[in-house]
């Protein structure tokens, strides 16, 4: 009996023949509603070869793991960690040859391959305030009747980017901003969800969200009321990135799977996949709709290097400013 | 043991100490917990006591929807709450039309509302329970010794409160303490951080596992104190065997009492019952459109309950009769406490224990139903320790006279007389794994999603009207669990 309980586990722990390609990705990304089947279909079609999501918390988990980690590809870190990524020494070079990207920013990272970006932004409807502030500074001193939900920078992403935008707006003087914006936040909430959730409910003016969410309004549902405030002081950009492990045991098809990231095939999925603007897209190409979608015209980022150094003091920031 | 591997691995990475934050995270999570499970305590023992005797028609389906916020996805409740006492809430729309002056949901009180939104009903149906120990014949001795109200109190019920209350209230105070989400949400931004958040930001965030691990114990440490208090307290109500039968109040008859007990349920449905139905109710236009992988989500969803109540029975049957055997203190305190083991340690140290021997992603179900039971197991201890107390103090002479043991007592006396607590557990613990998101997001592969996952992932793509039609669809699958279980219990007690 023991015996062939042993044998069962050996043949469970070898690994089988063909075995597909394991990629990392957060939840939202391989959803049924989210760009990750559609793309998983069209790289299988693309290489003839099988791949597999595994979700959840991308990082903490290759952390937990270590080098017996079972990724050949993770995607969906985006650029705020990228830098805790790359000191986990897990990912080797992504190798792909990067040219004609559409972002807002050059790109020179050789571990970590972008394949989507978007503006962080307020989104406010215009039915309900229908004279937004014109600029950062004009929200810090707005109102304090305007309310807003924004997102935990200790807990969530999208409120890391806008602890790490305030810091790069207003420098020395964020927590001064903080506390200018303190009255007009209603509440806070864990991630993104939430926050949208009471925008659409209609409990706050303004939500912490991305100028592309606009788009899913007017293409999903033909909504035009949901706008993104656009601030002459620039936006901070989240850029998302995919990376190959090191120690995979795939490594032609990792690359190949990295090697499709920028292709069209990949790319085209991105907008209406992701609600994101894709990294590398001729513009033509888009869907009818993203064109109208209004953007920033400075686009403001931290490398990874610059936003791991600033990330507790921008979120030191928010607590004091918040807590004043 | 997952938290010590969690620890384990902390130590090896690194060690820090307790920051400033951490203490004001401390206070505030203890004086919010303190706050709420009293409030939801001293809120359910009246509508408890109205619903214990009064029956009218749609009774039983009062106490069936008083399980239903308790397992409400978080993002759903805040939802529904925000829908009726926030900014542009009926609450403060209703103001408005009276001319007084917006009140805001945002701050400590919103974090306590909240938490009396969930715990309440539990506080009710739990205190409930303690109301039908009493023996139908005490009720009848009452009545012929012509006790009125207050002597009925002070002699039978007193006692029965004396005996449940406590270990409920720390029950509630300790699932208060693991919040933070809603804590967040509705207490309006930083000063509203709970030690369940700095453990969240630990893990997730810094990657600091030493203080992860440094954050969840000292939560464990703390509910341990708290929960050795409480049960200090409670006394064993001892009121003897009875045959069962349903106590006929003839004490409470007057008008007076009639009109105290209607409010008490009034007020109560309208708490709990608004804020579900305002969402809920927008969710209903949308459930025929909901796709396949919901209802894929749904079946996982009740596979797991299943099990997680199978299993979270058979334990607390086990814990509860070595806890009224010697030395049981300490099986019960374990029992109650691992409910201020935080999930998220919890998860990430069975994730670190099975790493070296098989693949966590391929074992999430299981592993999630095990997480579940550990944390239903609290609860089902709550309704299955007194009754289990009363069975050995009334029937024990007598089974051991017999040389009834094992099985045979098992089946004839424990199992017929244990059913109806039994089969409170089982509903609450296949309702609550129906509806738990914390472990099954840190394993799950994207075609094991349950329901609640399958909710957040439609929130997460924007779909707010289709996850709303998702929560409905596991608030009727958990209550019709509960349903089914509670039914099971009373028909074989009857």
């Amino acid at each position: 009996m023991k015996s062939t309980i042993a044998t069962a586990l050996t043949l469970i722990a070898m690994p089988a023949f063909a075995e597909p390609l394991t990629v990392y990705a957060p939840d939202y990304f391989a959803s049924e509603w989210g760009p990750g089947p559609a793309i998983e279909a069209a790289f299988e079609a693309h290489c003839g070869c099988e791949m597999d999501y595994v979700t959840g918390d991308v990082l903490p988990r290759l952390r937990l793991e270590g080098t017996r980690t079972g990724a050949d590809v993770v995607i969906g870190l985006n650029t705020d960690d990228a830098q805790r990524a790359r000191d986990t020494g897990l990912f080797a070079s992504h190798g792909v040859e990067i040219d004609g990207l559409t972002m807002p920013i050059a790109w020179s990272d050789d571990t970590f391959l972008p394949f989507n970006w978007s503006h962080t932004a307020f989104i406010h409807d215009t039915t309900r305030l229908p004279d937004p502030p014109a600029s950062f500074a004009d929200l810090v001193a707005f109102d304090s009747d305007l309310s807003i939900a924004i997102q935990d920078p200790r807990t969530s992403v999208s409120g890391l980017a806008l602890a790490l935008w305030v810091k790069k707006v207003f420098g020395d003087e964020a927590e001064a901003a903080w506390a200018g914006l303190a009255p007009k936040i209603t509440t806070v909430t864990q991630g993104w969800s939430e926050s949208y959730g009471l925008f659409t409910d209609g409990e706050v003016d303004m939500v912490l969200s991305y100028t592309t969410s606009p788009a899913y309004h007017l293409i999903a549902e033909g909504d035009a009321t949901k706008q993104a405030v656009l601030f002459p002081e620039g936006h901070y950009v989240m850029v998302e990135t995919a990376g190959m492990i090191a120690g995979t045991d795939q490594p032609e098809q990792a690359q190949a799977f990295l090697n499709f990231i920028l292709t069209e095939d990949f790319q085209s999925i991105i907008p209406e996949g992701n609600w994101s603007l894709p990294a590398k897209l001729d513009p033509t190409k888009m869907p009818e709709g993203f064109s109208d979608i209004p953007l920033p015209e400075t686009a403001l980022i931290y490398s990874a290097e610059e936003a791991e150094a600033l990330r507790s003091d921008a979120i030191a920031a928010f607590e004091a400013g918040l807590r004043r | 043991m997952p938290l010590l591997a969690v620890g384990w691995r902390g130590l090896a990475e690194a060690t820090t100490g307790l920051r400033p934050a951490d203490w004001a995270a401390l206070r505030f999570t203890l004086g919010q917990a303190a706050v709420s499970a009293a409030i939801s305590v001293a809120l359910a023992i009246p509508v408890a006591r109205a619903l214990a005797r009064r029956h009218f028609p749609g009774r039983g389906a009062i106490v069936l929807l008083l399980g239903a916020p308790f397992i409400l996805p978080v993002i759903v409740a805040v939802l529904g709450l925000v829908a009726v006492f926030g900014r542009g809430g009926v609450v403060n729309d209703a103001l408005g039309a009276l001319g007084i002056e917006a009140v805001s949901i945002y701050g400590p009180h919103g974090v306590v509302l909240a938490h009396v939104f969930f715990n309440m009903p539990l506080a009710t149906r739990l205190i409930l329970q303690g109301w039908a120990t009493i023996p139908g014949e005490r009720m009848r001795l009452a009545a012929s010794l012509s006790f009125g109200p207050a002597e009925t109190f002070r002699l039978l019920e007193w006692p029965m409160l004396r005996a449940v209350v406590p270990g409920i209230f720390t029950v509630i105070f300790l699932i208060c303490t693991t919040s933070f989400a809603v804590a967040l949400a509705l207490g309006g931004g930083p000063r509203a951080t709970t030690v369940e958040l700095a453990i969240y930001q630990a893990f997730r965030f810094d990657f600091d596992l030493s203080r992860a691990a440094l954050l969840g114990a000292l939560q464990l440490a703390l509910g341990a104190l708290a929960a050795l208090a409480a049960l200090r307290l409670s006394l064993p109500s001892g009121f003897g065997a009875g045959l069962d039968r349903v106590a006929q109040r003839w004490d409470s008859a007057s008008p007076g009492l009639r009109i105290q007990d209607a409010l008490a349920i009034l007020a109560a449905c309208l708490f709990l019952l608004l804020p579900m139905g305002l969402i809920l109710a927008e969710g209903a236009r949308h459930v025929v459109d909901l796709p396949g992988a919901v209802w894929a989500a749904a079946a996982r969803s009740l596979v797991l309950a299943l099990t997680a109540a199978v299993a979270t029975v058979a334990l607390a049957l086990a814990m509860a009769h070595a806890v009224t055997g010697q030395k049981g203190g300490w099986v019960e305190v374990a029992g109650t406490l691992s409910i201020a083991a935080s999930p998220l340690v919890l998860g990430t140290g069975l994730y670190i224990l099975l790493l070296p021997v098989a693949n966590p992603v391929a074992l999430a179900l299981p592993v999630t139903a095990f997480v579940n039971v550990v944390l239903a197991l609290p609860f089902a201890l709550r309704a299955l320790i007194p009754a289990m107390r009363d069975l050995q103090a009334d029937y024990g002479q007598l089974s051991a006279s017999l040389g009834l043991t094992g099985l045979t007592w098992l089946r004839l006396v424990a199992l017929p007389r244990l059913r109806r607590p039994a089969g409170f557990a089982a509903g609450l613990t296949a309702a609550l794994a129906a509806g738990d998101l914390g472990v099954i997001a840190l394993f799950a592969a994207p075609d094991q999603a349950t329901l609640p996952l399958v909710l957040y992932q439609l929130m997460g793509a924007y779909r707010m009207e289709e996850a709303k039609a998702a929560a409905l669809v596991l608030v009727a699958l958990s209550l019709g669990l509960f349903w089914l279980f509670e039914r099971g219990g009373r028909h074989a007690a009857t």
